[in-house]
This record gives structure tokens, sequence and C-alpha cells, in this order.
């Protein structure tokens, strides 16, 4: 209170509780200065018994802490580790529940003390501490710049020049290493980079559609109607660690048996059923989640993430939600051993929309 | 011999001779192929008969009185050609055969069929064309696993169920009202039969796909999982982000909430 620079208008009477009320600066203050309501002393403050109340009080929470605490103590070393409490849905280690418990309250009951004892019995009056202006005062300013100039010939840069350029010079060639890690967030997406990458799967012609987990191939004949498998490359076997990954991120299908019937087969993919069989990849187009929601009877391929859906006996368009793109469909027939086989890749990019995706080649409602 | 040979070429040689052949005939196809089916048929049609009266009462509405289905009328309900008889002991079984009302889903509910009475509507849909048997105990028994089964049992559980059941087995929604139900308590059989069949929208998933062995170990792996005791405390479902988010907004914020206010209040003034 003591520091008044008069900076702020709200501010410019002395008096500020109660009483008269401000109308200073009436543009940028509309509201005037109500000051400071009336202090009103506590219960505590008036009647000695409630204060005792409140000390005891505040004692019992301060006086729990080392009881908890040596609660704490005697439980590790008490309390065997296979103890379990159970209480209907509750079930938990009873030693760890106790150490829990015990080292918990006790550190709630310091903080419960110390506000009721702020609350109850610590002065409450209110009071203003007034802000003092941002600006410096001009002639502290003057002292400033005065210091700097002689700090800055002290260093000699004014003559000696080539110091000054070459340490900008170090401090901005040091970022130098740092922009050059950058180039571990992989490499730069050309168009030539991106089509053997994220547009290429291990899917090709003749591949062997297997179950996923036992890699058990898979004959039409099998597959009923309604079936749902979630499936992956044979040739996705072979691979190992970190390309088996990332393979299986992209190659990874579902495999549904619909009535022929009863679905939209568009004559341009005609061919690329076996009697109802069809095959689609498993990666949501919106941002990639795994999808194997599958209704049966009404076709719809459900995302969890965003709710995405998809119509499989439709090719694959979006019903609803939030996936731009219908989920690319794989051409399948069978081998010369019965089995399922790719009948080609996937003929356009799986996986979610990245910048300078060319999607003019997928399917839309009413392509044929 | 010589009364046969002298008599050959008598007028009614010729037709004793046919006769003799279709008695034998006859008496072979009698005495080989049809003996045991109509021995067997005998029991078994007396079953489908009963079936066929008892889906007359409580399926037929729906399904139609031959179990042909209806897609036109106002109340509709699937074909139950080649549906098989595991089907049928799922959903009647379970209760939720017969529908008490049309809808997205047929919910669990208690069932008043008895088991003799299931079997005789299993047999009778079973008749209407082939489907999927009950699968025998020794199927679905799902013991004597090892552990490295259960292991393969979670890896198919997780690629093959948890999208709709939960990775826990908690269930969960689909559109329109309909939900994956959860498979706590959910008895082996019964397991067993939704994988087989694919109930309403599950999938199926058939025996030569998803092998028996693959389905005992997704069997084994649910009764493991479910078995365990959860020893980290409240498990909330299991329902991952959805109920723990809900607990830490509720339960925990307002928590804090509430020890904000309880800090900030003014107590009672003296005047």
């Amino acid at each position: 209170m003591s520091e008044d620079t008069g900076a702020s208008p709200i501010f410019a009477h002395d008096d500020h509780h109660g009483g008269e009320l401000t109308r200073a600066d009436e543009a940028r203050y509309p509201v005037p200065d109500p000051g400071h309501p009336e202090h009103l002393p506590r219960l505590t403050d008036v009647d000695p018994r409630a204060a005792d109340r409140a000390t005891r009080q505040i004692a019992f929470f301060f006086g729990m802490v080392p009881i908890l605490a040596i609660g704490f103590a005697v439980v590790y070393f008490a309390v065997p580790g296979d103890w379990f409490f159970d209480f209907g849905p509750l079930r938990a280690n009873a030693r760890n529940l106790g150490l829990g418990l015990t080292f918990g309250l006790s550190l709630l009951f310091i903080g419960i003390g110390a506000v009721q004892w702020a609350r109850t019995l610590m002065t409450d009056e209110e009071m203003v501490d007034l802000r003092h202006g941002a600006t410096s005062k001009p002639e502290d300013q003057q002292w400033m710049l005065t210091e700097l100039d002689k700090v800055v010939d002290e260093t000699k840069l004014t003559r000696r020049k080539i110091i000054g350029r070459s340490l900008l010079g170090a401090l901005g060639f040091v970022f130098v290493p740092m922009l050059v890690g950058l180039a571990d967030l992989g490499p730069w997406p050309t168009k030539k980079k991106r089509a053997e990458t994220i547009e290429k799967t291990v899917w090709a012609e003749g591949v062997r559609l297997v179950n996923d987990v036992t890699f058990a191939p898979i004959k039409p004949e099998d597959i009923e109607i309604g079936q749902l498998i979630n499936g992956e490359p044979e040739t996705l076997k072979d691979l190992e660690g970190t390309a088996f990954q990332v393979e299986k991120a992209k190659a990874a299908i579902i495999l549904v048996r619909m009535n022929p019937n009863t679905i939209k087969i568009p004559d341009s993919r005609r061919d690329w059923q076996v009697g109802g069989i069809l095959c689609y990849s498993k990666i949501c187009t919106h941002v990639g989640c795994p999808i194997s929601l599958w209704e049966q009877q009404t076709h719809h391929l459900l995302c969890p993430c965003h709710q995405s859906t998809f119509d499989l006996g439709n090719s694959g368009v979006v019903v609803f939600g939030p996936a731009a793109r219908s989920l690319p469909q794989l051409p399948i027939t069978t081998d010369a051993e019965g089995y399922l086989v790719a009948r080609s890749g996937f003929t356009v990019p799986v996986e979610p929309s990245y910048f300078d995706r060319d999607s003019r080649q997928d399917f839309e409602e009413g392509d044929n | 011999m010589r009364f046969l040979s002298s008599r050959r070429r008598h007028p009614v040689a010729k037709v004793a001779l046919l006769l003799l052949a279709l008695f034998v005939l006859g008496g072979i196809y009698n005495a080989v192929a049809p003996a045991e089916r109509v021995a067997a048929d005998n029991d078994n049609s007396q079953q489908i008969a009963t079936g066929k009266a008892l889906f007359a009462v409580g399926c037929a509405s729906c399904h139609g009185l031959n179990g042909e289905g209806q897609t036109t009328d106002t109340i509709q309900g699937p074909s139950l050609v080649g549906v098989g008889a595991a089907a049928v002991d799922f959903q009647v079984s379970s209760g939720r055969m017969p529908m008490a009302r049309p809808g997205e889903q047929a919910p669990v509910k208690p069932n008043r069929y008895s088991e003799e009475e299931i079997a005789a509507l299993a047999a009778y849909v079973a008749s209407l064309g082939p489907g999927p048997a009950i699968p025998a105990e020794s199927e679905y028994q799902a013991a004597g696993l090892s552990d490295e089964d259960l292991a393969r049992g979670g890896e198919l559980f997780r690629t093959n169920c948890s999208a709709c059941h939960n990775f826990q087995g908690a269930g969960g929604a689909l559109p329109d009202g309909r939900y994956a139900p959860a498979l706590f308590g959910i008895s082996n059989k019964r397991l067993y039969e939704a994988m087989l069949t694919g109930p309403q929208q599950m999938p199926v998933f058939s025996d030569e796909v998803l092998t028996p062995e693959d389905k005992a170990a997704i069997i084994g792996y649910l009764n493991e999982l479910h078995g365990r005791p959860i020893d980290g405390g409240l498990a909330l479902g299991g329902l991952g982000p959805v109920s723990e988010g809900l607990w830490a907004w509720i339960v925990g914020i307002g928590l804090l909430v509430g020890f904000a206010m309880w800090i900030t209040a003014k107590g009672a003034k003296a005047k």
C-alpha cells in the first residue's frame, strides 16, 4: 500500500474501504470501483468456545498424522503381501491398500488441518496490495542505457567486430545438427517414395489369403454366408520384426461372405469375388483403425474409433461417419488347389488419406 | 434240377423269373439299406413332429409355418432353412427366441422351454436343411489347455472377437440400438454355438476356418480371463477409457471441486 504510482485510474482514491464510490475514466472503466465490503468477524473471532473447538479440530487432524505414519510402518512390516481385501466388486492387495490409505490420509490430514486453521483462526482481514506500474522510472531507464553502452564498450565489441560476427555465425550454425536430426523422421515423401512405401502392400497376384494368427489357407467352400474372417497375406509369414509389423499394418484384410443375390456387385468388380466372398482392407480410410466390427445382416462394417460405417454389400462405400473414401476392395480368385488367392494387389492405396493422395480411382456410390 | 430245366421254356417261366428277381432285389434292399434308417426315423420323426408342433405355436408367426421366413410382412423373421440345430439350441436355451416383440435385437430372457422341447425344436429345424449340429461336450469343454494354447486363444480372441465384444469380453454397442452382449458367465457350450452359428448380427466362424481347437482355445482363454482375480482394486467393468474416464471426471474432479469450494467458502459470520 505504500507505493502508489498513480498508474491505475481505478485506484484514484486513497480510501477504498467502503463509503464513497469512485467515478474515474468512465470510458475505460464504466463500472465504478465498489471498494471493499465491510469486514465481518467470524464466529471464531468473537466466540472463544468456537475458537477452542476449531483448535481441537485442527489439532486432531495434525495429531492423526503421526498415528497414520506409524500405521504405515506397521502395515509395511506386519501385513503379508498375499493378503487380499475382498469387498463386493472391490478386491485389492491388503498391504497396498493399507500403505496407500495410511500415507494418503496422512498427507490429506495435514492439508485439511492447514486449511481449517487458515479458515477459522488465522486473520481474515481484507487488504489491498496495489500493483505498481510496469514501466520503469525515466531516470532508471536512462541509467540502464548508459550502463549498457558501458558494457558493450568494455567487451570491445565495437572495435573488434569480428568477434560479434563470428559469434552470430556460431549461434546460427549450432542449430544445423539439430535440423539434420529431423531427417530421422523418415524419408522425404516424394511420389516415387510413396509409391514404394505407403501405397504398396505385400499383396500381389497369386498370394494366398490366410487366417490371421493361425496362417491357415482358406477354401471358399469352408466359408458360410454371414462368415467373417480376419485375414493376412500368406507372404507375411516370411517377414520378421519391424518389417512384419509395417506390412501387417497395411496388408490386414477382412473376408466376408454374403448372399450374392442380396448385395450390389458392380460390373467392373464382378470377377473380384468368389461366390459372394468379398475381400476388403481392414484399415479404416479415416485415420487407420483396424476394423472388423461387421454386422452380418446389414452388411455394415463399423469403425469403433469414430463410427465410420462402410457397406460391404455395396463395394465398401461410406454410409455414415467421418471417413471420406470407400474401403479398398481386394480382387480375389481361387488357385489350382482351390485356395483363395489375390487376383492382384490393392488397386488403390489402403490406409488413411495423406497429402497428394490421388483419390480419383476410389470407388464411389454409383460407379460401375 | 431236371424239373426246372425241362420247364425253362414254359410260358410262366419268364414271369416267375422276373418275380423272383424282384423279390431277391427287394429283399436285399430291405435287408441292407433302409433297415437302420427306418428304425432311427421312428424315434427321430416323433421328435421332429413334436418340434414341428412347438414351432407352429412359438416360432411360426415370424419364421413362417415351415421355417421359410417372412420378409414382406410387418412381422419379419429370417428363414431357418440350414441354420442347424446349434442355432436353435443357442437362441432358445438363452431365452432370446422366441422374441417377445420384433426389434433390433433379441434380448436374453428366462427360457420357458424344457430341454426335451428345445431338442425337439432343434431336430425339426435341423430337418429343414443341413446346418451345424449341437456341439458335443468334448468340443467345448476346453479342458487341459496348455499356457501356450491359452495365449493363442487370447490372440485369436483379440483378432476376431474383441472388435465387438471388448478386450475383456465386456460387450459393446452397435448402431441403431443393437449391441454385442457381454461374455461374463456365458457357458462354454453357448460360446461355442455362438461362434459356430453367428446369431443375429454376429458373423459366423465356421469350424473349417476357426477350427474346433481354435474355438476351444478362445473359450479356455475367456474362462481363464474371467476366472482371474482382479488385484488392482475396482475394475470398473473392464471397459477401459470409457468407465475410467467417467470415474476420473465425475468422482475425481468432483472431489477436487468439492475441496476447492470448501477451501474458499466463507464460514459463518458473527454478525
